[in-house]
């Protein structure tokens, strides 16, 4: 029995672990959401924003982050249109720019932004020190063109914003190392509000610049998500994916905990 | 139509990916190199029309079509970055030394004072300041235990790392208070790791139930 527990064949896991997905995704099952503290600060630092206000977000990941970045960028967005924040969206990462402009774009259409005015569309530029860096002095040295090619001279919006001086929080959404550059090069160098939204998969790494304030808020991965649809009270993507996502962490706990009883019976037998 | 036909591509194209479960297959392989193909396609045009064009191109064709002359000093860092092709031709190969030297010089000189400065300045007064803190009375009883313990958790791991001693008597001691600190960090980015992989799984799989299944129905 303990012998074949501990040969099972993870194909057995996969299958058990696509149920749990399955499952109550088809019985719309759902569990409260608590929200941490880091998401709250970025929450509560974006609400004191006063109208007017300038957010610069990154969408610095691919598709292969898609599922847990763009429902955090979704929600962040709402929050910003519906208190007339002015949005800036940008990436250092190609595969980002197809993903934030279409973002940009459906957000707006739902709640009724108009571009140039409510939010602006800078798009990719290769070379992400260079980009943060040169962002500081001026974001036309970088940019002298949005991501549809029309100079930023032309886009109303862009008139009073000249650096970082105007920009009033960035928001970084990463699936990769851009949270580090914009502390390193934006925080440190140009004194920066920083706030980060990142994949579940670099979230610990993430928590020293969270506790010495050089991000002021850090939301993980589709928990993050979830937890703003909590506070801006819309539910939507984040908040049905972690209701699901607590029956696959049940399952993956039951797994670890069964895989260490059998190895240490498996020990003691040995022995 | 064309969405039709998309979410069919993407429902078949994740079946693909998704049958390397069972065992490596062409359909599996077909899917990944798909991948690979697309991602540096799309990237190397993307960099072309938002970084070389409107850097490299768009200045020069100015200079030269409008007698911007200013434009012209592009040639320089243009000409040092084609050096890096010089690989291609075995005998001017060691000219790739050159912007090779000045990237590195220029990135680490950007690099170096502000990495110190996020890194490792700041981390060391983060971890200290608590103590201020509890000097001056500002902080509770769980603020100041967690204070001491994250002191702990850096003190012990840095030592578990400190390899010009051998790690016996205190200060084995001490780097296996270390390694439980590392252990719960390993702990910590295991489950958020899974939590990550399986929200990757979710939107696949509401992807393959509402997007594509929920078109046919």
């Amino acid at each position: 029995m303990i012998e074949k527990l501990m040969n099972i064949d993870r194909r057995i896991v996969f299958i058990l672990v696509a149920l749990a997905v399955i499952i109550p995704s088809l019985l719309n099952v759902s569990f409260p959401i608590t929200v941490s503290q880091p998401t709250r600060s970025t929450y509560e630092y974006i609400e004191a924003m006063p109208p007017g206000s300038t957010l610069m977000i990154g969408f610095n990941y691919g598709p292969s982050s898609f599922a847990e970045l763009h429902p955090m960028a979704k929600a962040v967005i709402h929050h910003c249109f519906s208190k007339k924040i002015r949005v800036i969206g940008m990436t250092l990462l190609a595969e980002g720019a197809t993903l934030g402009d279409k973002m940009l774009k459906g957000v707006a259409e739902e709640t009724g932004a108009v571009y140039g005015e409510d939010y602006v569309y800078l798009g990719f530029r290769p070379g992400a020190t260079q980009v943060l860096l040169g962002m500081g002095t001026a974001i036309d040295s970088v940019y002298e063109a949005d991501y549809a090619k029309t100079p930023l001279a032309e886009i109303p919006m862009m008139a009073d914003i000249t650096n970082y001086e105007q920009i009033d929080l960035v928001l970084d959404l990463a699936s990769g190392s851009s949270t580090e550059w914009w502390v390193i090069y934006t925080n440190t160098r140009y004194n920066q509000q920083i706030a980060a939204g990142v994949t579940g998969v670099i979230v610990s790494q993430m928590y020293p610049y969270l506790q010495t304030k050089q991000l002021i808020g850090l939301m993980p991965g589709l928990l993050g998500a979830a937890e703003y649809e909590k506070l801006i009270g819309k539910p939507a993507k984040g908040t049905e994916g972690m209701s699901i996502q607590s029956f696959a962490h049940l399952l993956v706990v039951a797994l670890v905990i069964l895989g260490n009883i059998a190895f240490f019976i498996q020990r003691r037998q040995s022995e | 139509m064309w969405e039709l036909i998309g979410i069919w591509i993407a429902a078949l194209l994740t079946l693909c990916i998704y049958s390397f479960l069972y065992r490596d297959n062409p359909f599996y392989r077909f899917a990944e190199h798909l991948f690979v193909g697309v991602s540096v396609g799309y990237g190397i045009v993307l960099t072309i029309h938002q970084g070389f064009i409107p850097f490299a191109w768009n200045p020069i064709a100015k200079a030269v079509t409008q007698q911007q002359l200013v434009g012209l000093w592009r040639l320089i860092p243009i000409g040092i970055g084609a050096l890096f092709f010089t690989r291609l031709i075995p005998t001017h190969a060691w000219l790739i030394r050159y912007p090779i030297a000045i990237l590195i010089g220029v990135g680490s000189g950007l690099a170096i004072p502000n990495v110190m400065r996020a890194d490792i300045f700041q981390q060391v007064h983060g971890t200290l300041v608590p103590f201020a803190q509890i000097h001056a009375g500002e902080l509770g009883p769980f603020q100041i235990f967690g204070a001491i313990l994250m002191l702990i958790g850096v003190i012990s791991t840095l030592t578990y790392f400190f390899f010009s001693v051998e790690h016996r008597g205190a200060i084995g001691g001490v780097s296996k208070i270390g390694i439980v600190f590392l252990m719960i960090g390993f702990g910590s980015a295991f489950g958020n790791t899974v939590m990550g992989r399986v929200s990757l799984l979710i939107q696949r799989i509401d992807f393959l139930l509402n997007g594509w299944l929920g078109s046919l129905f």
